[in-house]
């Protein structure tokens, strides 16, 4: 119990030193996975809207692929994205594997479906409701998708949301592509899990500790600025 | 009648899931302003959406002698989530109208409804009323040669629908032809030239505004006056 308490008290220190290493673990995290949700988003919320909206051949089969692909294991999406980025795959020449790109690129493939299908629900709510007066007015199917992935902005932002949270919190896709390499590609899921199964319980606490903090924060603002700009535009 | 039609609908169906919701309806349109009246579930708003194309007939003909520019209007105003103002330039952005002349386009029309003084305050927090104002600048500001109303006022308050009228009488004072709907029989007096009347699916019968309520041709559209005659 007093290793227990004394755990608490180093990972406290920590926190409050700013300590470089675990600070840099920090900044690392939370630069990849929002690179990672950011690219989701430019490619999973047009994708999301056009298979909400649109009317072409396949549609049906992508919903459900897209849905499906929500559960998507981590290890799995790292498992194929190594093979793409390791010296013999297809990417191989680009020299990616083990690098902070790598990982992008994993958490992206990981969360893009995520943001696809949860913005194609969005959509689809929002469609029923304009699909006549949009089409009275003229609007293409694809304009259509434009007009309401922008008038959708505020509710999009739970996609968003619900993409960087499963980025920041995954472990299997950045540890087999990352390899969790100290200084360069170790970051706090990767280092929980090692820090853990080493024992060394101080650090891994503050790294938990920092994770459940960012990802809090961020639904707190996030919540805010919906709060906001539901009042500002209705 | 003696003026030219400048619809002529043929025979025109639509059939969903077996029940025939417009039923072979035959008729010209000629007069500027025609007010569509019948009972809850006639087929009123059906029939207007298969004019403004919303809707595919299952069956007939819809003859344009000479294709009109359209603009709807609906019983709840769909607003986006910007300004009164982007909101009436959005249908001109469609319509492919340069941004200079939009801009000043949609604060003329936005004038002419009353709401020039609150153009650039957010749509959806506006009354119903101010909303469907914003919907009826929306549609005058493509300057239709046809605008097909669906129950413009029945969601709104009395002052907001005299509102509304207002407006719908300007705007066919400019010249452009109004088909709409309407339960507020006073409303469809002081609007139409004629009145369509339709009952299950079928025209039952077209008639000058003021022959339909003093002397309806048929028993259905007299039944019809009774009860919607408080």
């Amino acid at each position: 119990m007093t290793e227990f308490t004394a755990s608490f008290q180093t990972a406290w220190q920590l926190l409050v030193s700013s300590d470089a290493r675990l600070f840099g673990i920090v900044v690392l995290s939370l630069g990849v996975s929002l690179a990672a949700t950011l690219i989701a988003c430019v490619v999973g919320m047009p994708v999301g809207s056009l298979l909400a909206v649109g009317r072409f051949p396949g549609r049906r089969v992508l919903i459900v692929l897209f849905n499906g692909l929500m559960g998507l294991p981590p290890v799995v999406v790292g498992l194929l994205v190594y093979l793409l980025l390791s010296r013999a795959g297809p990417l191989g020449s680009y020299g990616l594997l083990f690098s902070p790109t790598a990982m992008v690129i994993a958490q992206a493939v990981l969360v893009t479906p995520i943001v696809a299908a949860l913005t194609r629900q969005v959509i689809a709510d929002e469609w029923s409701e304009y699909r006549e007066a949009l089409r009275s007015l003229g609007a293409s199917r694809a304009r259509a998708a434009a007009t309401l992935l922008w008038d959708g902005r505020f509710s999009l932002s739970t996609a968003a949301l619900a993409g960087f949270g499963r980025a920041i919190a995954e472990v299997g896709a950045v540890m087999i592509v990352g390899g969790n390499i100290d200084g360069v590609t170790r970051v706090m899921t990767t280092t929980i899990a090692l820090e853990t199964s080493k024992g060394d319980l101080p650090l891994a606490l503050a790294l938990g500790f920092v994770l459940i903090a960012v990802v809090l924060s961020i639904n707190a603002v996030a919540y805010a600025v919906r709060g906001w700009a539901e009042r500002r535009w209705g | 009648m003696g003026v030219s039609a400048w619809l002529s609908i043929a025979d025109l169906g639509l059939t969903e899931g077996g029940t025939r919701i417009i039923d072979a309806a035959t008729l010209d349109l000629c007069a500027q302003r025609s007010v569509v009246l019948g009972p809850n579930g006639a087929g009123k708003s059906t029939l207007l959406r298969l004019i403004h194309g919303l809707l595919h007939p299952s069956g007939g003909r819809l003859d344009w002698p000479r294709p009109l520019s359209q603009a709807m209007v609906f019983q709840r105003p769909i607003m986006l989530r910007t300004t009164a103002l982007a909101n009436v330039e959005y249908g001109l952005k469609l319509k492919g109208h340069a941004a200079p002349e939009r801009g000043r386009r949609a604060a003329e029309a936005l004038a002419r409804v009353g709401l020039g003084n609150i153009s650039h305050r957010p749509a959806r927090l506006l009354s119903g009323g101010e909303q469907q104002r914003v919907a009826l600048a929306r549609a005058w500001a493509l300057e239709p040669e046809l605008l097909i109303l669906d129950e413009p006022t029945a969601s709104l308050d009395p002052a907001s629908s005299r509102e509304v009228e207002r407006i719908i009488n300007e705007i066919a004072a400019g010249g452009t032809r109004i088909l709409m709907t309407t339960h507020n029989l006073g409303q469809a007096k002081r609007i139409a030239e004629e009145i369509i009347f339709i009952d299950r699916g079928r025209i039952v019968e077209q008639t000058a505004v003021a022959q339909f309520f003093t002397l309806p041709q048929t028993e259905a559209a007299q039944r019809f006056l009774q009860e919607e005659t408080p």
